[in-house]
Order: structure tokens, then sequence, then C-alpha cells
């Protein structure tokens, strides 16, 4: 189990950032994202893995409005 | 996540030379022109982003005249929606209504308006007392009006009085003229009137460019929704188009003024216009600016292509799209009236900005549109957007997924003079009626006004334009229909109360608050009514968990709703803040607030004025305005805490299907939130039981929202928060305050 913007979600073996995107429906292009408090560049979210019990913070920007 | 993709092979193939030309009777209604007032004057430019002098009309006694920008004026309220409230407080008394003829409508357009070197720098505000509000409403719109006014000679225009006949304003900037003329043949809706006005003030065809009409349409005349069209000559369409100010009936305003159009003819635009004191640095940010665009646009809003429009499927995705007057917040049919739709709709091949050097260019247009109902049936029109308060208030909102006629609907909107945001949400509330009953056929004068029909729908605007039937009705906005059906015995007076979203007297724009207690405060804790540009917070606060204490939701609600009110003081579009960010952001502290962004505001804003602020100055600066507008509400008898009621549909479900849309979601929130169980309890019982709970968080929020901008809990502005702000130096505003202490 990860949590993700303080909400549980099932973890999986090879868990990437890509894959809690996908199964949080987190379609915003503008998104701040640390896996426990790390900084994670646009550009690794396919190859990042995630950690059982990792904490995910997606902040998405404001945009909007 | 999934990024969309242009694919320029998809672009609908347009022929958009083939539009309709409506300069037939140029001519005829050029000659039925009298001139019934002209005067003289010394045109000048601005320095360091002001001309120093604003101009006034008195459309009734035909009094032409200069005012004096003076330092306390430049201090306290820079300039935009600050110089307008500061008329407007002037201009009228307590018991001053929207119609009477000392109301104003003030257009400023703030010092960095006119740049042509940064994305989004050519906005005005416009004020006026509002027809459905009863206090200051103020419009933020582009266009060319705003920056040829101020490059005329002024730095902002006050209209007064009442003419008994149809009159047109003309500000010759090259040649020092204004002039009042009577215009009793002029066409009535914006998208002829102003392309004839365009041809008949430009000396030739370079000149077109030059000129700015604002105007609105028949609706105007008959609804208290009326707006205000500001146009723009699009050089490579060879058309008008326009930008509207939108809010809070100001065209009807206008109309009520029997004002027909402004038309300003203003010199060629350059890019040292301002003569702003620090060139270089403008120079500088804006270069900056305009790569991270081209950089990085293509990967995150794509807002060249798309517009506002982008965001129409990402609200759908978080279930915060309205859908059905805001029960719903997602619909199966949206992938129809999408951004993938609107960039193949769309012209593509074109740059579409509202001012010169906007590298946003997020004014799209839909070219190739033929009519198929209303007086203009079969012509063939250029309307802009889609933007996504369109597509989301007018189709969605309204179950309406026909993208043809979502664009219908958009350009009669436009050439009536409708604000499509309020259009939206009316509509919707009398479709809601419609469905449960409190409204029939009967009663509607035969409109079939179910979910998605979208010819009633039509037809209802077009009676609003010719002042007839229903759409007379509905014109005068949501809260006066409330009373209306309540008068009539038509339904629950609680059910209609609770789904008719307005609050002060405007309607709601097109966001989903109910899961996002930030954003209810959002909506209903602003000045002028529940519009989006004070706080969007419903990112943070309900997708992001940024904030989860009242006093987070209050930090957000005091620092958002001044950054975006600085805006409409100085000149500046929202978009290029936070639409595009650069590359880093991420990295950097606050990523929400865009730090590079905010500096480039705080250089822009020192370079041009030669005033150095900093990022807490910018708050400072909009605090006044902002503290002076709520004294002003107070002034006018709101402006209090029970004038900032919200309907219940904007905290929560009202109704059992939209709980039942929910259930796990709120049920979970009795147990974790209330620390009840919702076993064996009826979904009306658990109905009852989220309306106090969400009621009494809201009147937290309040609470912690007062206290934190430095107002009593009744909601007015302490004596203490006047001083800090030096608004004390005006004893009419203390001596407001002192009367609710």
């Amino acid at each position: 189990m990860i949590v993700v913007n303080e909400e549980p979600l099932a973890w999986h073996p090879g868990m990437t950032v890509r894959d809690v995107l996908r199964a949080r429906n987190y379609r915003f292009p503008m998104l701040v994202i640390h896996v426990n408090d790390a900084l994670i560049q646009k550009t690794d979210y396919d190859t990042t893995s995630i950690p059982d019990g990792a904490v995910v913070k997606v902040i998405h920007l404001i945009s909007g409005g | 996540m999934s990024q969309l993709v242009f694919d320029p092979s998809k672009v609908m193939d347009i022929d958009y030379t083939q539009r309709t030309d409506y300069l037939d009777g140029l001519a005829a209604i050029k000659a039925a022109h009298k001139v019934l007032k002209e005067i003289t004057y010394t045109p000048s430019l601005p320095d360091k982003g002001y001309t120093n002098r604003t101009l006034y009309v008195n459309v009734g006694s035909l009094e032409i005249t200069e005012k004096p920008v003076t330092q306390q004026m430049k201090d306290v309220f820079i300039g935009g929606r600050g110089f307008g409230l500061y008329h407007l407080w002037n201009a009228v008394k307590p018991t001053t209504r929207w119609n009477d003829p000392e109301n104003e409508i003030i257009i400023s357009p703030g010092p960095v308006a006119g740049m042509t070197q940064y994305a989004g720098t050519g906005k005005s505000l416009v004020v006026s007392l509002s027809p459905q509000t009863d206090i200051p409403i103020d419009s933020n719109v582009g266009g060319f009006y705003g920056p040829l006014l101020k490059f005329s000679g002024f730095d902002g225009l006050e209209l007064q009085g009442k003419s008994d006949k149809d009159i047109i304003l003309f500000i010759d900037g090259v040649k020092g003229i204004i002039r009042i003329e009577e215009a009793p043949k002029d066409p009535v809706d914006s998208h002829v009137l102003a392309e004839v006005l365009t041809h008949m003030y430009a000396e030739n065809e370079k000149d077109l460019p030059n000129i700015s009409v604002v105007s609105t349409g028949a609706a105007a005349e008959h609804s208290l929704i009326g707006m205000l069209n500001f146009s723009f000559y699009d050089r490579r369409r060879k058309c008008v188009r326009f930008k509207q100010a939108g809010r809070g009936g100001i065209g009807t305003v206008f109309r009520d003024k029997r004002i027909r159009a402004l038309v300003v003819r203003g010199p060629k635009v350059a890019g040292d216009l301002n003569h702003p004191a620090d060139p270089e640095t403008i120079a500088k940010t804006g270069i900056k600016f305009h790569k991270e665009m081209r950089e990085n646009d293509g990967t995150q809003c794509m807002m060249r292509r798309n517009g506002t429009a982008h965001i129409v499927e990402i609200m759908d995705a978080y279930d915060l799209l309205p859908v059905h007057n805001f029960q719903y917040g997602s619909h199966p049919d949206v992938h129809k009236i999408d951004s993938s739709y609107w960039q193949q709709r769309c012209t593509q091949h074109t740059v579409d900005g509202c001012w010169y050097g906007c590298s946003m260019a997020c004014a799209k247009g839909a070219d190739g549109l033929v009519l198929k109902t209303g007086p203009y049936k079969g012509d063939m029109v250029t309307v802009d957007g889609p933007e996504y308060e369109n597509a989301a208030g007018l189709g969605s909102n309204c179950g309406v997924f026909d993208p043809d006629y979502l664009l219908e609907l958009n350009f009669y909107c436009d050439t009536y003079g409708i604000c499509t945001i309020t259009y939206g949400t009316l509509t919707a509330f009398v479709m809601e009626c419609y469905q449960r009953g409190i409204l029939n056929q009967e009663r509607t004068g035969g409109l079939e006004m179910t979910w998605g029909n979208a010819e009633a729908d039509l037809e209802m605007m077009h009676q609003m334009a010719r002042g007839e039937g229903f759409g007379k009705i509905a014109g005068l906005g949501v809260k006066k229909m409330k009373e209306y059906f309540i008068k009539q015995g038509w339904g629950d007076p609680q059910l209609i109360n609770d789904i008719g979203m307005e609050n002060k007297g405007l309607e709601y724009s097109q966001y989903m608050s109910k899961e996002s207690l930030a954003q209810q405060g959002g909506y209903a804790l602003t000045n002028k009514g529940p519009q989006h540009d004070e706080a969007w917070l419903i990112f943070m606060d309900m997708v992001n968990k940024q904030l989860p204490t009242f006093e987070d939701k209050a930090e957000a609600l005091y620092y958002f709703p001044l950054f975006r009110t600085w805006f409409g003081l100085n000149g500046f579009c929202k978009l290029p803040w936070n639409d595009v960010v650069p590359a880093d952001n991420s990295s950097q502290p606050e990523a929400h607030k865009v730090p590079e962004h905010v500096q480039n505001y705080v250089d822009l804003f020192s370079a041009t004025t030669g005033i150095k602020i900093s990022k807490e100055d910018l708050i400072i600066q909009s605090a006044k305005v902002y503290n002076f507008q709520r004294v002003f509400n107070i002034r006018m008898g709101k402006g209090l805490r029970l004038h900032d009621a919200a309907p219940y549909r904007s905290l929560g479900p009202v109704t059992k299907e939209e709980y039942e849309s929910r259930a796990e979601r709120y049920d979970q929130q009795i147990i974790t939130e209330m620390d009840l169980d919702p076993a064996g309890k009826t979904t009306e019982e658990k109905m009852a039981m989220h309306r106090q709970w969400r009621t009494e968080r809201f009147s937290k929020l309040m609470d912690s929202v007062y206290t934190r901008r430095g107002w009593t809990l009744d909601g007015v502005p302490t004596l203490a928060r006047l001083k800090e702000l030096g608004l004390d130096a005006f004893p009419e505003v203390v001596e407001v305050v002192k009367q609710h202490l």
C-alpha cells in the first residue's frame, strides 16, 4: 500500500510514477511529483519505481480559471 | 496521464474567406449620423505607463472634460479596476441604482497595458453598478479598445448620464478629436455593428487595426445580463473579432444610457508607446517568456492550439465539469466538445492573439459557421472560441454536446450582447426547473427546456433578444427568476433556492465547487460575486490536499484573490501566469504560485512605472483596492456576511440522485469527517447529516477567512486594517465602516 495525496492506493511490484497517474486518472499535464520527498522529473515518470509504503505527492498546479 | 497530441492532418479545411459581408448599408448608416458635440484635444502618449489624465463624458448633458490623474490615485488605486472603483465611488450615492443617470461605466486599462514585449498585456477593466447585484461589478476584457484609449491620451474613460437618443462616442487619438454622434440607423447586433463602424471610422485599409469598437447587442436592451464586446481587427482573416466584458450586466447599463457604441482610433501600435522607465528589462523579460512558451506549451497546456478549452476533458476526468446545472461532474459525451475536437474545428494556421505580442495567443477562431436559426440564419460567420467557460456553461451544464449548436449559442450570445457564463448557468437552472416540474411547457410559453435541447435553448435566447416570452423572464438572471418562480407558487422555495446557482445576484461560473470547501469560499467570499477570477483552489484543496486546515484555506483565500486582483489593476491577462510554467518550476519552493512568473510581474511593473516594488508590495497594492471595494459594497447596503451566503448546490448534494451518484464518497465522509455511522440510514437522512456538516464548515471557513483578511466576523474591514492600508486617508470610507463596528 502507498499513500497518494493523503489517500491509500494499492501497491504492486514494479509500480512506476506513470502507473500511479493512470490509477488515479491524473490527466493534468502540469504536475509536481515527489516520492518520499524526492522530486521526480517528468522525463522519469515511466522509469521511476515506487517502493511499497511510499508517500507520493502529486501537486497539480493551479491553471484553470 | 495522457497528453493530447496535435495532428495537423485532422484540422478541418474551412474556407473562411466566404464569410457573410455586412458592409452594404455602410454609406446610408454613415449619412444618418449627426454630430451632437465635438471638441478637440491634444493627444499624448503615456509616460512610464500613465497619460496622467482620464476622460469624462456625460452622454446626457454632452459634457466632455479631462480630469487629472493624481498621485494619490496612482499610489492607492494603481489603475484599471482601481481607477474604475475610485471614479464610481465619487460618482454615485448609496441610493444610486444601475439605471440612475449618475451610475457610470468606467473603462481603464492600467499602467502596464499596451506593452507588446510580454504576453497578455492588452486587458482593460470595466466597472459599473451592476443591474444584477446592485454593487460594483468589475469585468476584465481583452481586445484593442483599452490600450488604444491609453495611446490616444487617456488612462480611463468615465461615461455618465443618459442620452435620449442612440449615440456613438468617437475618440480620434491621432487627430485629437472627441465627438458624440447621433446614430439613428446603426445596426444593433455586435458582429454587424462593429464591422460597419470599423470600416466607417478607418481612414483606409491600413488603418483598420487602429480602430476598436465597444458595443453590445439586442439582448442587452431587454435583459439584465448584457455584456460588452471589445473588438480587435484580425488582419489575416480581414474581419472584426471580439473579447467580452461579460459579467454583471454592464452591457445593460450601456444600452440604458442609449450608447450604441464607443469607437477609438488610436495611433499605429509600436513597442515603445508606454515610454517605460526601463525598456531593457521589459525586453529581456519578454524574450525569456516567449522562449518558455515556444519550448514548453506543446507539452503543457497547449494554449496556442486549444486555448482555455484544453481543460474541458481535464475537468471531466476530475469530476469537476459542471453537468446538468452543477449536479454532476462528468458526462460520457464530453469527448464531442473537448479540446481534441476544437483543435480540429478551430483554424490553426494563424496566430490568434487578442493583443499584440501575446505569444500565448489563445483566442481560437472557429471559421465557416453557417447559422441554423435566428435573424442571421444562413449567414456564414467566424465565432471566437469556445473558451472553457463557454464549452462548459453552454455545453455540458445544459447537456448540449452538439458542437455546431454550441458554437451557434456562443455566436448569438456574443452578437446579442449576452454573457456566456451567465447564460449557461441560468439556462441550466431553467432546464433543471423543467426537469423537476417547477417549469413546464405552459409556463415557458411552449419551450421544451429539456437537457440538451439546443433548439429550445436558442429560441429562448432569440426571445431574450426580442424582449419576448419566457426569454425575457430568463434575462432577469437566476436570482430574480428564483424570486419570480417562488412568487408564482411554482415549486418548493427551498429547492428553488438550493439549485439556483447565484451569489449576490451573479451566476456561478463553470466549476464544481461541491467537493472543495476552499473553492466554495473562492466563489462566495468574493467582492463582485462567484467568478473564478479571484481564486481557483480546487486542485490545491480537493486533489492535492495542500489545504488541510481552515487556516490553510483562509491563507489561500487571502493570497490568491489579492494576487489576481493585481492583474486587473495593471492591464495583465491571468493566463500567462500559470497556463505555462518554466521548465524548472517544479523544483522551486511554492511551485503552485509559479515564483519566476511572479518575479516577472514585479519586474514588469517596476520597469514600466519606475517604481520599485517587491512581490510583497504587489499584494499590498491589491489589498488597498480589494478592501476599498468591500467597503464600497457595504456603502451600497451589501457586503456583509449575510451577502456572502452560498446556494446549497455549491456546498453539497441537494437531491437524492446527486447523493447517490457519489454515495461511496459521501458515506465515507460521514464516517471520517463527522465521526458518525451511515449504516441503516436512508439517503434522505444521510443528506441531512451532510447538509448540517457542510453548512457548519462553510460558516467556520467564513470566520477564518474574515479573520485572515482583517475583517470582523460580519465581514467588515476593521479600522486597524484600513489604517494599515492607508485607506483611513478617505474619511468617507472610514465613515461607512464605523457604522458597522
